[in-house]
């Protein structure tokens, strides 16, 4: 018998790998350029799907809780504990507060339900009911409070409150009927009122005849639905002691952790009269759930732009093999072994795939982010942003290229392991 | 050597046909034969099971005393890159390599680095006068020096044994001469060939000529003025 040299396979692995890519590599650069332009494309686009659709469902999500904390909790929210009604000795908690050398600003809010109405000057039949809108009314120090929530910077009309106000309010416009985009907390909205409308103010037995001096706009619902007015005229009208405030914004440094702050509130023995809780703490988990949900969407829909463009990758390798089934059967008729051209068929599927993500990639980080970062889509009721974060990126990065791999052999697989004869006869 | 022992081909296919009844066939090293025959004899037929790119029925073949039919899948591609050399009817080259790339490849599937292959593909080529050419695509080829550029892949590994399936078929008669003359070249320098030829011109040119008709040998006679 002769040497099994004859048949026995002598080629390494890293032989089979290279002839592989001196296939694949010969056969992309002498593809059409606009064919080769058009897959690209279809990747390219199949990366911002599946990054760029989450990454806004999400950063809609975000960019409502960045609002939440910018324009209403601040970094530390603190509340008063579930079984009072107010905090208790705010003075000493301010106090605390003061001392503490990673606070940049705070602002005490004292909260009371109300009522305004607006047609109080006009006679009513009996059966026609009022117009007014149920409120909190937060009664704030406007100095601190525009430190901490930068609330005169939400003002859409008209100026803001100076310490000096009496009878002033600012008005949330989901209070006012022709800026509010439905009434979906059932607390009614007044008509026709604007900066300068007198209108009458009622806390339980007390009513006030105040002005409107300036409309908010912003993207936190909880502030869109609030009446400001200087926490001095607030105590002052409904005679109640200034030292219980209910709220209490608290702004820390930039670099310091919410949780490094809140340790030492606590530490400090704040929590005992009240209960002191970050901004996310603050949120409860309904934020988290949402963003959790729209993550899920945006991959669902992500999923299926991956699918068509893994289905795409198919048909382009499928026809590529089916149109070159006899080139194939002459390579393997010449002894090219089927896994250096099964090889060559994944290198070219990886190709379309890496140049596409790349572009995507570009397009991502180079544009789009910093596009949306500073202008933000203008949302109800969030700023929304792009979130891309560099490990989740990663992820569908490696998602697309392992989905390519797969899209692009198993076409190819099914062409090669065809007869070598049927290949080469074209039958 | 091949030694082909009663091989029965039987396509089952639709109505079962049998292509192939009984061949058998001695050819020894160096001789440069050819198979003729009218169309449907079963000419290509045989070819594909001698150069192992088919699988017979029933029969044996024995290269070299290695008997082929134990061969699995992946023994037969590794014993045609190392030991068979194929040209097709119409040169069957890749089109997106160049004339060098085309004859590198066997070279590079034997582990050869690039420069060591594309040297010998040139010396390849230059042996059929298409050094030239080595940088052109097959599109900017004629059609003999095409299947020049087959015949270069072919033989680039030294193969004990061509097989060359009508290699003159889609050729005019001077590029077919030109053909001609570089396999008889080869056949000088001790290669053994295998041709399959509807052309009897062409079929005088090699050592014997085997008749094929109705799936069976009819005659088998050596050329006289050949070697």
């Amino acid at each position: 018998m002769k040497s099994d040299k004859a048949y026995k396979n002598t080629s390494t692995l890293s032989t089979t790998l290279s002839l592989g890519y001196f296939l694949a590599s010969r056969q992309l650069r002498r593809t059409s350029f606009w064919t080769t332009g058009l897959i690209v494309f279809i990747m390219t686009l199949t990366f911002l799907n599946l990054v760029v659709i989450n990454g806004i469902l999400v950063g809609l999500i975000v960019g409502s809780s960045n609002a939440y904390r910018a324009q209403y909790s601040a970094d530390i929210l603190i509340a008063s504990r579930t079984e009072k009604v107010h905090i208790e000795k705010t003075q000493q908690i301010t106090s605390i507060i003061e001392t503490l050398p990673d606070v940049v600003s705070y602002t005490p809010r004292y909260l009371v339900g109300g009522k305004i109405q607006s047609d109080y000057k006009k006679t009513r039949k009996p059966d026609i009911l009022a117009d007014e809108a149920g409120a909190q009314v937060a009664g704030i120090d406007p100095e601190k409070e525009d430190a901490v929530t930068g609330l005169s910077h939400l003002l859409k009309f008209g100026e803001y409150l100076t310490e000096k106000d009496t009878d002033s309010i600012l008005i949330g416009k989901s209070l006012l009927s022709q800026y509010s985009q439905g009434d979906f907390a059932g607390t009614g909205t007044v008509d026709g009122v604007q900066v300068g409308s007198r209108v009458l103010l009622k806390i339980g037995d007390v009513t006030h005849e105040v002005t409107v001096k300036g409309v908010l706009g912003s993207k936190i619902d909880t502030v869109d639905r609030r009446i400001f007015m200087t926490s001095r005229e607030l105590v002052r009208l409904i005679g109640r002691d200034e030292a219980n405030a209910d709220e209490i914004a608290v702004k820390i440094r930039p670099g310091v952790t919410p949780e490094k702050v809140k340790a030492d509130l606590v530490k400090s023995g704040v929590s005992q009269w009240a209960l002191v809780q970050t901004w996310e703490e603050s949120q409860g988990s309904f934020f988290k759930q949402i963003t959790q949900t729209f993550s899920a969407l945006g991959s669902m829909i992500g999923l299926i732009g991956l699918a068509v463009a893994s289905i795409t990758i198919f048909i382009v390798i499928f026809i590529n093999a089916v149109t070159r089934k006899r080139y194939i059967g002459i390579l393997k008729g010449i002894g090219i072994r089927p896994a250096a051209i099964e090889f060559s068929y994944i290198l070219i599927s990886l190709f379309y795939a890496t140049v596409g993500t790349l572009i995507g990639l570009g397009l991502l980080y180079f544009f789009l982010k910093p596009f949306f970062d500073v202008h933000p889509i203008d949302f109800p009721f969030s700023d929304g942003i792009l979130v891309a974060e560099p490990l989740e990126t990663g992820i569908r990065v490696l998602l697309i290229m392992i989905t390519t791999i797969i899209a692009g052999y198993i076409p190819a697989r099914n062409i090669i392991k065809k007869n070598t004869l049927d290949s080469i006869l074209g039958r | 050597m091949i030694e082909a022992h009663n091989i029965v081909k039987t396509f089952t296919e639709g109505v079962p046909i049998t292509v192939l009844k009984g061949i058998n066939l001695v050819i020894k090293t160096g001789e440069f034969v050819s198979i003729i025959g009218p169309s449907g004899a079963g000419k290509s037929t045989l070819l594909y099971q001698l150069s192992l790119l088919d699988q017979f029925t029933s029969g044996k073949i024995i290269i070299d005393d290695i008997n082929v039919e134990t061969l699995s899948d992946d023994e037969r591609i590794n014993f045609r890159l190392n030991y068979l050399g194929f040209i097709f009817q119409d040169h069957a080259l890749l089109p997106e390599l160049t004339a060098i790339e085309n004859v590198a490849v066997p070279l590079l599937m034997l582990g050869m680095s690039k420069k060591e292959a594309y040297s010998k593909a040139l010396q390849a080529l230059a042996k059929l006068g298409l050094d030239q050419r080595k940088n052109n695509l097959p599109s900017q080829l004629s059609g003999g020096e095409k299947q020049r550029v087959s015949i270069a892949r072919a033989i680039v590994n030294k193969p004990k044994i061509l097989f060359a399936d009508e290699p003159t078929a889609s050729l005019d008669s001077e590029r077919s001469l030109d053909v001609m003359e570089a396999l008889l070249q080869l056949n000088q320098e001790g290669q053994t060939i295998v041709m399959v030829t509807h052309e009897s011109e062409y079929a005088q040119m090699t050592h014997r000529i085997v008749k094929i008709a109705d799936g069976q040998v009819v005659d088998d006679i050596l050329v006289p003025h050949k070697k």
